[in-house]
């Protein structure tokens, strides 16, 4: 599905990603760990096709087409979609109406049938048990005065609603006490089917307690390091990086 | 709802053309002699006559005002003809092909008809004026509650007494630079009277007013609302205007007695010059509302989109008791506009309360400023304020000012200001974008949200258009 080949990325010039290397096939949940500053967010955003990043080298493909030939939005209509660490706030735009439009952009592109507000709101109320929203969050702004979790909440349901292919959640955890984390990891979990693929970014494994991934990859320097099964989350735990690292150096870095 | 809107458009230009009205005009320039000649085409009585030469005379001791955060040429007031009678237009071109296939896009996104496209283009079409139109029909209708609504100079013919008793009385002719200039030379407007207990049946709309559409440039605008009565007045339209006067200064005056209500609202969409900022038109108007009686109501909404420059301040004298003022408004500026906009809500009768809601969106080398006087007279016991005066910004090149000024002088007032300054930047678009959103339909989607509690004190159908208006002008504005 997705076809990481020495990507290279910088931000302002400077390199953040230095030759990143990655299969993700349909079925398949990975996850990408490390240290804070190590370029995991980055490669998300990368993909997604934030403006701030200059991609230098290498080559993506999802489903075999070339990722960098799309702008950002025929990306996400592509069945790309990025769970953010800090969702943005919009004040006076209805979370519900956003959450249409999107929807509907989507089944534009797909050729599907357009929602209208009735259809929709009938939807929505299926969707949002699903991560446990309350109703009044639709018609509040997006994301306008939620508290960290209910951001996080409302970036599964916009995932629920959208059903992406590829669905990249960076810091899912962040801001989520244990309970939200449970009920919105069984939500990731409900999603993912044999033709979609799941890549979660984080700093800490706990997350992966309820989302098993069958990879778990390492990612320091704007490299991936070490790439393992789901053992190796486990150890980190354990052991933390430095380890990771340490061996890392003392084989050369890749 | 778009729908509604077009037809009532395409009447105004199904009926808005008339044909053999004598032309004649007056040469540039502007003296005691012009006054008279405009006052005597128009066979005006003698007090107006003294009404105008008493505000020329005191425009001559004053000044251009200079606190507007606005930098344009001075006009050369010699340079201008102050009177130039109705005539028939003159086309401009000879077939749609002629026309600026910019413009004509335009007009497409905004849904403009075909016809109404030609006749705002200046594009000769065969029009066949009928007599028994639209107009005739609801002035009809209003004339048997009693609503006078028609052309200031049918209105100083047909009812003086009314004229004089409230001309000047909210905006004296004296008041400032452009209000004394209009005073002296204003040729048309609009004047409205509701009766005693009238709800007007209708938004009275300057579409259904005929004969006036080329007293454009120094206007004059009345409207009285008797005890208990009340009306809806839209202004202005979202097509793009254009004109050949540069300078636009009109004056219009609310009066609202004993438990009136006035809704006063204007999309503004003068043409602003092209990118680079040659050519657009200037507008310097003065717009004032007296909430002469006891409860009375008066509110501005307004959705300034056009000119080059924007000088404008819809106010509010809330002299009777428990009487409320309101103003919303949305000014947007783009390329090299600038808008210096606000309010004043002058508090003097008791328990007074005024609401002011202000959106400014700059984006390219705009400059918009809110300017803005609560002011509280030392009897005004009880009093109340509330603000709110939100900036957006759109691009590193634009900027946004707020310049409020609180005046209290007694201490049962309650005034509260809010400000805020946000920008549309490259987060939030990507956010948006990440949803399989693109960035125009993000950007107006943005925009609506921020001009939502302005927006909904519009008609529905005008509140629309103004959405499409919005995101037309600023197409192109973010990435």
């Amino acid at each position: 599905m997705l076809s990481i080949k020495n990507l290279t990325a910088s931000i302002n010039g400077t390199p953040v990603l230095k030759g990143i290397n990655l299969e993700i096939k349909a079925g398949e949940i990975h996850a990408i760990m490390g240290p804070n500053g190590s370029g995991k967010s980055t490669l998300g955003k990368v993909l997604a096709g934030h403006p701030s990043y200059e991609v230098t080298g290498g080559e993506v493909l999802f489903e075999g087409k070339n990722l960098f030939d799309l702008e950002p939005d025929a990306r996400a209509r592509a069945g790309i979609f990025m769970g953010f660490q800090h969702p943005i706030e919009v004040p006076g735009v209805s979370n519900a109406s956003f959450l249409r439009l999107a929807y509907n952009k989507k089944a534009e592109a797909e050729g599907r049938e357009e929602l209208d507000p009735l259809e929709f709101d009938d939807f929505i109320h299926e969707k949002i048990k699903l991560v446990a929203m309350k109703e009044e969050f639709l018609d509040r702004s997006l994301n306008e005065g939620f508290s960290g979790g209910e951001k996080k909440r409302n970036e599964i349901l916009q995932m629920a609603v959208l059903e992406p292919k590829l669905a990249i959640l960076d810091e899912l955890d962040s801001g989520l006490d244990i309970d939200a984390l449970r009920v919105l990891g069984e939500a990731v979990n409900n999603l993912q089917q044999p033709d979609r693929a799941l890549l979660i970014i984080t700093h800490f494994p706990r997350i992966l307690e309820t989302i098993q991934p069958q990879f778990v990859h390492v990612l320091s320097g704007g490299r991936i390091l070490k790439s393992a099964g789901k053992e190796l989350a486990l150890e980190l735990e354990d052991r933390g990086y430095d380890w990771v690292l340490e061996e890392a150096a003392a084989g050369g870095a890749r | 709802m778009s729908t509604t809107f077009n037809v009532v458009t395409s009447q105004e230009y199904k009926y808005g053309f008339v044909t053999d009205i004598e032309a004649d005009s007056v040469a540039p320039g502007l003296n005691e002699d012009v006054i008279r000649f405009i006052s005597a085409k128009k066979g005006e009585p003698d007090w107006l006559l003294e009404f105008r030469l008493k505000a020329y005379r005191h425009w001559l001791t004053m000044t251009e005002p200079e606190w507007a955060k606005v930098d344009y040429p001075r006009p050369d007031f010699q340079k201008i003809v102050y009177y130039s009678a109705p005539k028939a237009k003159i086309p401009k071109y000879a077939s749609m092909d002629e026309v600026d296939p910019e413009l004509l896009r335009t007009f497409e996104k905004l849904g403009v008809p075909i016809n109404e496209q030609a006749t705002l283009a200046g594009v000769a079409v065969d029009v066949v004026f009928d007599s028994v139109s639209v107009t005739t029909t609801y002035k009809e209708k209003l004339a048997t509650v009693g609503i006078i609504f028609c052309s200031f100079s049918e209105a100083v013919r047909e009812h003086p007494e009314l004229i004089k008793k409230y001309l000047g009385s909210v905006v004296p002719a004296t008041d400032n630079f452009y209000a004394a200039l209009n005073s002296a030379v204003f040729t048309d407007g609009s004047f409205v009277f509701i009766p005693k207990g009238v709800t007007c049946p209708m938004d009275l709309s300057t579409y259904f007013r005929i004969n006036n559409k080329d007293s454009g440039q120094f206007e004059r605008t009345l409207i009285v609302a008797e005890e208990g009565a009340s009306v809806s007045y839209l202004e202005g339209c979202t097509a793009p205007q254009f004109d050949t006067n540069q300078l636009h200064a009109a004056v219009v005056e609310l009066v609202a007695l004993d438990h009136a209500s006035i809704k006063y609202s204007t999309v503004q969409n003068w043409y602003a010059g092209d990118k680079n900022g040659v050519g657009g038109i200037f507008n310097f108007v003065t717009k004032r509302g007296l909430c002469k009686g006891k409860a009375s109501h008066i509110s501005w909404t307004q959705v300034e989109t056009g000119s080059a420059i924007t000088w404008k301040y819809p106010s509010c004298i809330l002299l009777g008791d428990d009487s409320v003022g309101e103003f919303y408004s949305v000014a947007l500026t783009n390329h090299k506009q600038q808008a210096d906009t606000g309010t004043k809500m002058i508090h003097i009768g008791r328990n007074t309360k005024s609401t002011i809601i202000s959106k400014g969106i700059s984006a390219g080398d705009s400059s918009n400023s809110y300017r803005g006087l609560v002011k509280v007279m030392p009897k005004a016991e009880g009093a109340r304020n509330f603000s709110q005066c939100d900036s957006m910004l759109i691009g590193q090149t634009c900027s946004a000012s707020t310049f409020p000024y609180i005046e209290v002088q007694n201490r049962s007032a309650k005034v509260e200001h809010e400000a805020t300054t946000s920008k549309i930047g490259e987060e939030q678009l990507f956010y948006f974008q990440q949803r399989g959103i693109p960035t125009e339909e993000a950007i107006s989607m943005i925009i609506n949200g921020f001009c939502k509690d302005v927006f909904r004190e519009l008609p529905m159908e005008f509140a629309v258009e103004a959405t499409k208006l919005l995101s037309l002008k600023l197409e192109g504005s973010v990435g």
